[in-house]
């Protein structure tokens, strides 16, 4: 996994409230038994006039030329909300974001996210707003900035601080493969198992047939 | 010191905990859908890994496999066939338990995760879904977790995770008349917000949760996850032993004083509290696009409060002031691991009994699981529901959320025993409203939207 440093790029609010992963990635769009060939079906509800033929709605945020590039998505309350599904981290990460900025997250999405190098910022919706404006003035110009290891946002004319959840950044800036990181507690593991199985033998099933 | 619920269980799978605050968990069972389960187990064998503890992994087919009478590995889902193949294919050659199309305890897996014994209390469990949280209701440590993690879990009997802020709710009195924990669950959410127990771990306690039985419980958990919550739990009782201990994968002698142990004690801190008098709930619809926009069934639509209110009563077809009760129907759906248990298709049975769905309504029912539908045939519920003019199904999530198969018509109104009202839900443009199974089947009746009292 990419880790995570600084970004700049477009920004383009999506700034309503609850935003959920069928929007995100309607179950539709999900066909193949795969991690990839996402990105087409992102927003695909929004994104086009008929999501079937593919023909596009001009008046979609990330369809209009000025956002040509969006890597940064300017999110409203409890963004990510609804089903678990990572199609909708993989669909955003395929089509080129790489932050989501939001006043908050569902914390699915969120784990989701840090899973796949996207980095979920948290920020208060004011502040948000006033950087969706700044972007609005301008997209490709004011493009905006995120630095994960100062935790600040960069626009607007303003140093915005964002939150996330300490574990989180800690494995964007390593940019970590979280079992390759388990594995090194891997003696752990198996001495908290055999404790658990001899307490709670109970808990431990025979082999499956 | 005195331990909420939860913290008894977080600790007791607590491996180690990071100074960055996230916790390594001992995850006892996993289970998985052919949506996302397929995609994990392949790019596990990509990876060259195999699964750490594999007789305590279990696949089950829901999410797109086919409901209709007759049905195959072929769905109405694009690529759907793929999905269940795919899963077939992975369990088969890491070894997993499978509740293939044709298994006599298919089901939906939340329901199959009850009902073999494989959420027993004091388990953790994790599953790539966001209701597993239902599995609260039997005192199970239970995380809907995303395919990564899925695949993390299977590989490391593991899950990485930040110790969620604790809520209580507790629930005073207890429901009356046609109230339910649907209708609890959406009063809660309606009072609260939708994002009110954003990231909290719930426990549900009080008068109105011991009075509940098993199946409410789970109910309410369910609806825990479009309350925002973490997870949910219960502090399991006798109702919930006994309710366990007939399943296949259960110990044969049930582990009580370890299961008796389960509450939180007296003292017990959380971070949050709040309640609600289940004697003052009523029967509930939702009337927008998310489920804490809801009134009382014969309740008049509230004023909007923003525009994802104007939004949601536009895409809805509503005007703000008109009572939903007199409100044509299209549809009518029964099912999800929401309200899908016997106890749920009693419920409606009861209303349908002995009347007839009104003329041109599509009236769907689909048991949760198989071991639902058999005991519901035996009681002779499945002849009540075809005489009352509804379809009879297999178990699955069917028609709960549009994969792209069946799906109600554009612009049609729907009421449904479901969990999620979002935008396109249950097909582009379809209009869901939620409610319990009894106003589900006295809707259905009447063709409007209605009462279990008014038929
Ligand atoms: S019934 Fe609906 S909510 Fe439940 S697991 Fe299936 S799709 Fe999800």
């Amino acid at each position: 996994m990419e880790a995570f440093e600084v970004h700049r790029g477009v920004a383009a609010p999506l700034l309503q409230a609850n935003i959920d992963t069928d929007a995100i990635m309607p179950s539709r769009e999900m066909r193949r038994v795969s991690r990839s060939g996402l990105a087409a079906g992102l927003f695909a509800n929004w994104r086009y006039l008929d999501p079937k033929r593919r023909i596009p709605n001009p008046d979609f945020i990330l369809n209009r030329p000025e956002r040509t590039g969006t890597s940064i998505l300017l999110g409203g309350p409890n963004f990510g909300c609804g089903s678990s599904r990572e199609f909708a981290v993989w669909a955003l990460a395929e089509f080129g974001i790489r932050v989501i900025v939001a006043p908050g997250f569902s914390p699915i999405f969120q784990k989701n996210c840090v899973a796949n190098g996207l980095l979920p910022a948290e920020a208060p919706g004011s502040e948000i707003r006033a950087l969706a404006a700044w972007s609005d003035r301008d997209p490709q110009r004011n493009r905006v900035t995120v630095n994960l290891r100062a935790s600040k946002i960069e626009g607007a004319g303003a140093q915005i601080p964002f939150a996330v959840p300490q574990g989180q950044r800690r494995r964007l800036l390593r940019g970590l493969d979280d079992i390759a990181l388990t594995d090194r507690r891997a003696a752990e593991i198996d001495a908290f198992e055999q404790e658990r199985f001899v307490a709670q033998p109970w808990v431990r099933l025979k082999q499956s047939p | 010191m005195s331990a909420t619920l939860f913290d008894k269980l977080w600790d007791s799978h607590c491996i180690e905990t990071d100074d960055d605050g996230s916790s390594l968990l001992y995850v006892d069972r996993v289970v998985m859908h052919e949506r996302t389960g397929a995609v994990a187990l392949d790019s596990l064998a990509r990876r060259r890994r195999s699964v750490r503890r594999p007789e305590h992994a279990f696949c089950v087919v829901d999410h797109v496999v086919d409901t209709l009478p007759g049905r195959s590995d072929d769905t109405r889902v694009p690529g759907g066939r793929d999905f269940i193949v795919a899963l077939r294919h992975g369990a088969a050659s890491l070894g997993l338990r499978m509740f293939d199309v044709d298994d006599d305890d298919q089901g939906i897996c939340h329901l199959v995760s009850a009902e073999q014994g494989i959420a027993l209390p004091g388990l953790s469990l994790v599953c790539p879904d966001s209701h597993t949280c239902t599995l609260g209701a039997l005192g199970v440590l239970a995380f809907g977790i995303g395919t990564s993690e899925l695949e993390h879990a299977l590989a490391t009997s593991t899950l990485r995770a930040m110790r969620p802020a604790t809520m209580r709710v507790s629930i005073a009195g207890q429901l009356r008349g046609h109230a339910t924990a649907k209708d609890l669950a959406l009063t809660l959410i309606s009072t609260q917000g939708a994002g009110g127990g954003r990231g909290t771990a719930i426990e549900f306690q009080g008068e109105g949760i011991d009075a509940m039985d098993v199946e409410q419980r789970m109910t309410l958990c369910n609806m825990a996850a479009e309350f925002g919550a973490a997870t949910a739990v219960v502090a399991p009782d006798e109702a919930v032993f006994g309710y366990v201990a007939a399943a296949p994968l259960a110990p044969k002698e049930s582990p009580l004083p370890c299961w008796r142990a389960l509450r939180s004690d007296p003292g017990a801190c959380f971070d949050r509290d709040i309640g609600l008098d289940a004697a003052r709930v009523s029967p509930q619809v939702t009337w927008g696009t998310s489920p804490e926009q809801c009134v009382g069934v014969g309740d008049p639509i509230p004023p909007p409060k923003d525009a994802a209110a104007r939004q949601a009563l536009d895409y809805m077809g509503l005007e703000s002031g008109t009572p939903l009760a007199s409100k044509p129907i299209d549809a009518a759906f029964i099912g999800s691991c929401t309200n899908a248990r016997i106890s749920d298709l009693r419920a409606a049975a009861q209303v349908l009994k002995g009347r007839r769905v009104a003329s041109g309504l599509t009236a769907i029912c689909v048991p949760g699981s198989k071991r639902v539908k058999r005991l519901a045939e035996a009681e002779g519920l499945d002849r009540v529901f075809e005489a009352a003019g509804f379809e009879w199904r297999e178990p699955g999530c069917s028609m709960c959320f549009f994969a792209g198969g069946e799906s109600f018509g554009t612009g049609e109104r729907v009421i449904t025993t479901t969990n999620r009202n979002f935008e396109g839900r249950q097909g582009p443009g379809v209009r869901s409203h939620l409610a319990s199974p009894a106003v589900v089947a006295a809707s259905a009746i009447l063709g409007r939207i209605a009462s279990p009292g008014t038929v």
